[in-house]
């Protein structure tokens, strides 16, 4: 999977998630950036990527977790 | 495992319905309804309940909520993710639920405090949700087998006080979450003999909540047994808990907002009442037509055979706890006749099915038909076929009936039925267990009735007998549910609560009758209920409702003579009787006229109720002929 790729299936999980599509993700697009992107937000959205992309978030992971970038960092790394 | 609404099919064109949702309010709560009826995501359901929450009703409207049912969420941990899977799963049966939740921790306060939100929002049901930390955090490993008692004793006290506020202040149903099996072992397998483990008090918590919950009418959300089902991974995550104090996970959200749902709508009395069975590779593999008696696969031999046999098995269980059973099968009827009545390894009996069609009628007709001759409404039929193409048909054509997304493998078919969760029921009666058996007898009658064209000869050869008392506590059970689930011959559509129920027999200004009617066929239960309350000269009913089973045996006649009797004994003048007209109740808008009464009089004002009063004087009441015979019990 390319990085554009994972780019193009996390817009859609966050617009999903948070119900409008007012953002464009950049790799340091953080959540005081985006409208709705709260603390619970946050978990949907790490819920959503584990399902979509078949893998498990650790908590040190999560708590490191800083930008948009850092999260498809994450997710390529599980690929 | 499980994860998920997994009894219901996937949506492929989620997104492009969502987008072009109608603006109409009549079509949009149709078109969520539908949206609904699918294996939804937790953010899939968030997304539906944002344009629930915003829909509003049509002026106009026909398509609306069936009710309106108010929860209040008395939690310990972070439950506002919940919300929106409960109003969705509501939605999923027409009901349109409000949720409020108290603020973080502060449920002892709220139902303490007169002033607090939680009062002003007035709850019908009250949730309690607390989980195993907020519950046990004091048991430490160790304590002493006394403090670890101590402890669960002081946990179900504190818990049944909560009950027992909720009750008394909001006079509403309670509703107690099991607690989830959230801590890790530290002995292990005889955890038990541990006395300081938290793992195996949650355990023995859940067994005494669970009398406590029976013994108080307190009904319990089995989190703990899905938990033993799905694993608990699936609904709790221990990270998630550190971070935010959920303690339900999100994607196990549409799952426990279901089992919230499917609990609301059997305290309701709308679960569902009838399993619709397909024959032909649904309860026996093969197609008897082309395979033959010989050729099909039930039974010992093989595990497909045996599967078909374990469904089976299921679906006469069903029955025997009273849900009606019917086929609908694209059949020859003779044929598959011949596998019920000659196939040795059927465990199914042609008595216990209802209403049997097989025939090359398109099943939507079919199941039209069945509906109609049981006198149940669509809606309370699940259709269980293994053909997805008749399923996708049906569910277009007959969009209120339940039709679960059978799993391929047979063997799985019990357990995808017991996930839906269709059959939902908070306690089983006398008449629950007695139902097949009945319609079955009314299957009878009714062949009798067709091959007689003298209506008043056939009435008689029922020789039927009309058998009333006051209520009882012994019948207590049956009045509620009658009173809370008669829809249609209901000519006020009153629900009462126990509580209620019970204050009438206290009244002494007031009479509750609860009748049965037996014929040379067999008992037919309690099929009536009357309500009526003095005032000053006059007779008020308040409720006169029947079962749609005994509809057209004259049993209105013969409930008026009773009534009359009744009324005379109290000492008044007049019978009054009130029709309030609902969406379903259309069948008794000349109830009172054809039995006798008269429009009541008007004064100058004329109040909504006033309009659709009638009266009866006594003394110009003649007893009406019927053929039936009374007989108080």
């Amino acid at each position: 999977m390319t990085e554009p790729e994972i780019y193009s299936d996390l817009t859609t999980i966050m617009q999903d998630v948070l119900m409008h599509d007012d953002f464009v993700l950049t790799p340091d697009l953080t959540a005081k950036d985006v409208e709705g992107w709260d603390s619970f937000k946050m978990i949907e959205i790490i819920m959503a990527v584990e399902t979509h992309f078949n893998f498990k978030v650790q908590s040190r992971q999560l708590d490191s977790l800083n930008n948009v970038g850092d999260l498809v960092t994450l997710i390529k790394a599980s690929r | 495992m499980n994860d998920g609404l997994n009894w219901l099919p996937r949506c492929d064109d989620f997104r492009p319905r969502v987008k072009a949702l109608s603006l109409n309010g009549n079509v949009r709560w149709q078109e969520l309804v539908e949206l609904a009826a699918y294996n939804l995501d937790f953010v899939q359901t968030n997304q539906i309940d944002r344009h629930l929450l915003d829909w509003q009703p049509e002026a106009t409207g026909t398509e609306k909520p069936i009710q309106t049912v108010r929860i209040a969420i008395l939690s310990s941990s972070t439950v506002s993710h919940l919300h929106a899977a409960i109003r969705v799963a509501g939605l999923r049966r027409r009901i349109q639920i409000f949720v409020y939740e108290c603020d973080f921790g502060q449920y002892r306060q709220e139902l303490l405090d007169p002033h607090s939100n939680l009062y002003s929002f007035q709850p019908n049901i009250v949730l309690f949700a607390f989980d195993g930390y907020h519950l046990l955090g004091s048991v430490r490993a160790g304590s002493s087998a006394q403090d670890a008692e101590a402890a669960l004793d002081a946990a179900l006290a504190g818990v049944s006080e909560c009950w027992s506020l909720a009750k008394s202040v909001f006079g509403c149903t309670v509703i107690q979450q099991a607690v989830l099996p959230i801590f890790a072992d530290i002995l292990g397998n005889n955890e038990h003999r541990f006395a300081g483990s938290r793992a195996s008090l949650v355990v023995r918590m859940n067994s005494r909540l669970r009398k406590l919950a029976d013994q108080s009418g307190t009904h319990v959300l089995s989190v703990d047994h899905r938990a033993a089902r799905d694993g608990i991974e699936f609904w709790h995550d221990v990270a998630l808990w550190h971070r935010s104090k959920q303690e339900i996970r999100p994607p196990a959200a549409p799952l426990y907002g279901d089992l919230v749902g499917r609990l609301v709508a059997a305290l309701l009395g709308r679960s569902s009442k009838c399993l619709v069975l397909d024959l032909d590779n649904t309860i026996w593999g093969g197609v008897v037509g082309d395979d033959g008696l010989e050729g099909i696969v039930l039974g010992q031999g093989s595990a497909a055979g045996e599967a078909f046999v374990a469904f089976q098995s299921y679906a006469s269980m069903l029955s025997e706890r009273g849900i009606i059973l019917a086929v609908c099968s694209k059949n020859d009827e003779a044929v598959a006749l011949k596998a019920f009545n000659e196939h040795p390894e059927m465990v199914l009996k042609r008595s216990q099915i209802a209403s049997f069609k097989a025939n090359w009628t398109d099943k939507a007709t079919n199941i039209r038909t069945i509906a109609a001759e049981l006198n149940i409404g669509l809606d309370s039929l699940i259709f269980a076929d293994d053909n997805p193409f008749e399923r996708s048909l049906l569910r277009k054509e007959l969009p209120m009936v339940n039709v679960p997304e059978l799993p391929e493998d047979p063997a799985l078919y019990p357990q995808c039925l017991a996930d839906a969760g269709y059959f939902e029921s908070i306690s089983i009666t006398d008449d629950d267990r007695a139902r097949t058996a009945q319609y079955q007898l009314n299957r009878v009658r009714a062949e009798l009735m067709s091959s007689t064209t003298d209506m008043d000869g056939y009435l008689q050869s029922l020789k039927m007998v009309l058998q009333w008392r006051s209520f009882d506590k012994i019948g207590l059970q049956r009045t509620v549910q009658l009173i809370n689930k008669t829809n249609q011959f209901n000519l006020t559509t009153r629900r009462y609560t126990e509580e209620a129920v019970l204050a009438v027999m206290s009244d002494p200004d007031a009479i509750g009758l609860q009748l049965r009617l037996i014929d040379k066929f067999g008992d037919n239960g309690i099929i009536a209920i009357i309500i009526g309350k003095r005032n000053d000269n006059d007779l008020l009913l308040d409720t006169w409702l029947m079962s749609c089973r005994v509809i057209g045996r004259k049993v209105e006649q013969a409930t008026l003579n009773i009534l009359v009797d009744e009324a005379k004994r109290l000492g008044v003048q007049r019978i009054i009787g009130e029709y309030r007209p609902t969406e379903k109740n259309g069948m008794v808008r000349e109830h009172y006229q054809k039995l006798g009464f008269s429009k009541m009089p008007f004064g100058a004002v004329q109040t909504e109720d006033e309009r659709h009063s009638y009266v009866l004087p006594l003394d110009e009441y003649n007893v009406t002929d019927h053929p039936i015979q009374l007989e108080r019990a």
